[in-house]
C-alpha cells in the first residue's frame, strides 16, 4: 500500500486559491485565449462570409502581411506616424504630469479646485465626445466649408487657426508656422491626457516621508538638491508605471487603430485587419519591453 | 566693566568694540536684507504659480466653456460677427433639441444602470481575482498573472474581430448547437457580452483593476488573515468579512473608474450593443440625427446639406447635456479619488 502524502493546511489552503481566480481564468480562456488564436489564424487566412451564418477561411500564408507591409496604401504611414507620435508624445506626458503634481502638492488656496480641473479631462475627454466632434467635422469639411469667418468660431475642437492666421499674415515661413502649430496643438493633447499620471504622481509625491526632507533641510540641502536627491528617487517606481500606462493609453486612439476598425468593418477584410493588428502588437511589444528593461535598471526600490 | 571700555573708546584707544558694534549692525542689515530678499522670492513664486495653475486650467477648461457659449447661441448670433463668446440672444432652444435627439431621459437612465450594473460586477470579480493572486501560492501563480499583465498590454484592436464573431456566433464547446438544432446565438445587440466579460474580470481595461487589487491585497498585513484563520474563518469568510472591508480604497478606486469609463466607451458599445439605447452611442451620431431633423422642420429632402455651424450648436448642448451627469458624480466624489489611489498600495 503506498502511503498518499497529505497535504499541509497552508497548501490545502493555497489550492482554494484556484477558485477565487476561476472567474477571471474562464474569461481569460474563452475571451482572450481563443480570439487571439483565432485572431493568429485569421491573419493567415483569408476570410469570406458564407451564406449560412458562418465563414470560410482560405489559406495564403503570408499573403496579408506582405500586403500590408507592401501593397497596402497607408500602413506603413500610419504605423511610423503612430509610434513617432507616441515616442514624442511620452516623454512630454511624464515631464508635464510630474510638474504638474508637484504644483498641486504645494498648498495653496483653491488647491482642490485645482486638482479637481486637473483630473477632469479623464472624466470628459473620452471616445464619446471626440466621436461627437469628429463626426461633425467631418459634416462641415463635406459641406464644403474651408472659408473662415465669423460661424466657424465656435467649431469645437481647440485649434490654433487664429496663431495660424496670424502668423501667415506676418509672413512667416510656413515650415516655423507648421512647428508652432504643432507644438500648440500637442500642448493640449498633452493636458488632457496627463489626467491619470497626474493622479499617480501625485499620490506618489504624498508618499515620500516628510523626515528625509527634514534631514534634508538640517543637513543645509537647497530644494533644488532636494528634489534631486529625495523626491526623484523616492518616485522612479511610479515613473516606469506611467510610461508603460502612458503607452497603453495611447493605443485606443491613434489613426492606426482606425486604420484597423476600418479595414475589418468597412472594407470586410478580416484577414487583413488581423495581420495589421499583429504586426502593430509585435511593435508595440518590442517597444514596451525595450523601455521596461531599460527604465527599471534606473529605478530606485526602497526595500 | 562695559561702561568703562566704552568710555574708553571716546579716547579712540579702544577701536575693537566699536569696530565689532559696526560689524554686529551690519550683520544685522544683511540679515534683513536676506529676509527681504527671501520675502520677495516667496512671492514671486507665488505669483509664478498662480500663472501656471491658472493657464492650465484654462487650457483644460477652454473646450468646455466654448461649447457652453455656442450651445447657449440662438442661431442668428452665428453669423453676428460681433458675438465671439457672449452671445447676443441666449437660447435653451439648442438644449431642447438636443434632448429630443438624444432621447435624453431614457438613454441616460439606460447608460447609467448599464455602468452601474457592469460596476459591480467588475469590482466583484477583479477583487476575487485580485485577492486570489495576492495571497494564495497555487503552481503558477506568478505564470496566470503574467497572462494578466498580457491582457493590458495587448491592444484591444487585435482581438476585435474575433471577439465579435465569437459573440455573433455564440457556441461554447458547441454545446449550445446541441440544444438549439445546429444553430448558435446571436448574442450581438444584447447586453450580454458586456455583462459577461465582466463577470468573468475580462472588460474594459480589466487586467488593470485586477492588477490594483493585487497590489493593495499584498500591502495588508498577514496578520489580519492568520487572525482570522485562527478564530476558525475558512477561505470565503475571510474574504467577505475580513479582507473586502479593509480593501475600501482599491474598491472606490475601481468603481469610480469603470464607472466612467463604461459609461463614455464608444468601442465595445459600437461593436456589442449598436442598437441600444447608450448616451456614449447617441453623441456619436448626433450630428446626423439633428442634421435629419433640421431637414424634416425646413421642409427639405432628406440628405440635403445643412449649415454645420448651426448643427455645432445642437452637438456642443448635445455633449454638455451628456456631461453634466459625470460632472455632478465628479464634484461629489472627487475628494476620495487622490485619497483611495495612493492608500491602494499601487504607490509603493
Amino acid at each position: 500500500m503506498r502511503k498518499r502524502r497529505t497535504l499541509s493546511l497552508m497548501q490545502k489552503r493555497n489550492y482554494k486559491g484556484i477558485v477565487f481566480i476561476l472567474p477571471w481564468l474562464l474569461g481569460f480562456l474563452f475571451f482572450f485565449t481563443v480570439p487571439m488564436i483565432e485572431s493568429i489564424r485569421f491573419s493567415f487566412h483569408e476570410l469570406t462570409a458564407t451564406s449560412n451564418e458562418g465563414y470560410s477561411l482560405r489559406f495564403i500564408g503570408l499573403d496579408n502581411f506582405r500586403h500590408a507591409l507592401l501593397v497596402h496604401a497607408s500602413f506603413n504611414r500610419t504605423l511610423t506616424e503612430s509610434i513617432l507620435n507616441m515616442v514624442i508624445n511620452v516623454p512630454l506626458i511624464l515631464f508635464f504630469s510630474m510638474f504638474a503634481a508637484t504644483l498641486l502638492n504645494q498648498s495653496f488656496h483653491g488647491r482642490t479646485l485645482a486638482r479637481a480641473i486637473f483630473f477632469l479631462p479623464v472624466i470628459i475627454a473620452t471616445g464619446a465626445i471626440s466621436a461627437a466632434e469628429v463626426s461633425n467635422s467631418l459634416n462641415a469639411m463635406v459641406a464644403g466649408a474651408t472659408e473662415e469667418g465669423g460661424a466657424f468660431e465656435s467649431i469645437g475642437i481647440l485649434r490654433s487657426i487664429e496663431l495660424e492666421r496670424i502668423l501667415v499674415e506676418a509672413g512667416v515661413s510656413d515650415t516655423i508656422i507648421g512647428y508652432l502649430t504643432g507644438a500648440v496643438n500637442r500642448i493640449f493633447e498633452i493636458v488632457t491626457n496627463s489626467g491619470v499620471q497626474i493622479l499617480i504622481f501625485l499620490a506618489g509625491l504624498q508618499s515620500v516621508p516628510r523626515t528625509m526632507y527634514e534631514v534634508a533641510k538640517i543637513e543645509g540641502a537647497t530644494s533644488y538638491e532636494a528634489f534631486w536627491k529625495i523626491t526623484f528617487p523616492m518616485i522612479s517606481p511610479l515613473i516606469l508605471t506611467n510610461i508603460i500606462y502612458t503607452i497603453i493609453d495611447s493605443f485606443t486612439d491613434n489613426p492606426l487603430t482606425e486604420l484597423l476598425m476600418t479595414t475589418a468593418f468597412s472594407q470586410l477584410n478580416f484577414g487583413l485587419s488581423a495581420a495589421m493588428a499583429w504586426m502593430y502588437t509585435a511593435v508595440i511589444g518590442i517597444i514596451l519591453i525595450i523601455v521596461g528593461v531599460l527604465v527599471s535598471r534606473k529605478v530606485f526600490y526602497n526595500n | 566693566m562695559v561702561s568703562e571700555a566704552s568710555s574708553i573708546s571716546r579716547d579712540g584707544s579702544n577701536i575693537a568694540s566699536e569696530a565689532d558694534r559696526i560689524a554686529q549692525y551690519e550683520a544685522h542689515i544683511r540679515q534683513q536684507d536676506l529676509i527681504f530678499v527671501d520675502r520677495v522670492k516667496r512671492f514671486l513664486w507665488i505669483i509664478v504659480r498662480a500663472c501656471l495653475v491658472i493657464g492650465i486650467s484654462f487650457i483644460i477648461l477652454y473646450p468646455i466653456l466654448m461649447k457652453i457659449s455656442s450651445a447657449l447661441k440662438d442661431w442668428d448670433d452665428l453669423y453676428n460677427p460681433m458675438v465671439v463668446w457672449l452671445p447676443e440672444h441666449v437660447t435653451m432652444e439648442n438644449f431642447r433639441m438636443a434632448y429630443k435627439v438624444l432621447n435624453y431621459v431614457p438613454t441616460l437612465t439606460n447608460s447609467f444602470l448599464l455602468s452601474a450594473v457592469t460596476m459591480v460586477t467588475t469590482v466583484l470579480s477583479c477583487a476575487l481575482a485580485g485577492y486570489g493572486f495576492a495571497r494564495f501560492n497555487f503552481k503558477g501563480n506568478n505564470l496566470l498573472f503574467a497572462l494578466v499583465i498580457l491582457t493590458i498590454l495587448v491592444p484591444t484592436q487585435t482581438l476585435m474581430v474575433p471577439l465579435y464573431m465569437h459573440f455573433r456566433y455564440f457556441d461554447p464547446l458547441g454545446l449550445i448547437s446541441l440544444f438549439n438544432g445546429g444553430k448558435s446565438l446571436n448574442l450581438v445587440n444584447t447586453y450580454a457580452p458586456t455583462i459577461m466579460l465582466s463577470l468573468t474580470a475580462n472588460g474594459l481595461k480589466a487586467g488593470l483593476f485586477v492588477y490594483i487589487f493585487r497590489q493593495f491585497f499584498r500591502g495588508l498585513p498577514k496578520e489580519v488573515e492568520e487572525a482570522a484563520i485562527i478564530d476558525g474563518a475558512g477561505v470565503y469568510q475571510t474574504f467577505f468579512r475580513v479582507m473586502l472591508p479593509n480593501a475600501v480604497p482599491a474598491i472606490v478606486t475601481v468603481m469610480l473608474f469603470s464607472f466612467v469609463w463604461q459609461f463614455n466607451d464608444v468601442f465595445y458599445s459600437s461593436m456589442f450593443m449598436s442598437q441600444s439605447k447608450l448616451i456614449s452611442l447617441a453623441l456619436s451620431t448626433i450630428g446626423g440625427s439633428t442634421a435629419k431633423i433640421v431637414n424634416d422642420q425646413l421642409g427639405q429632402q432628406e440628405g440635403a446639406v445643412v449649415d454645420p455651424a448651426i448643427i455645432q450648436t445642437v452637438v456642443d448642448a448635445g455633449i454638455l447635456l451628456a456631461i453634466v451627469p459625470l460632472i455632478i458624480l465628479y464634484v461629489f466624489v472627487q475628494r476620495w479619488f487622490v485619497e483611495s489611489v495612493e492608500r491602494t498600495g499601487i504607490v509603493g
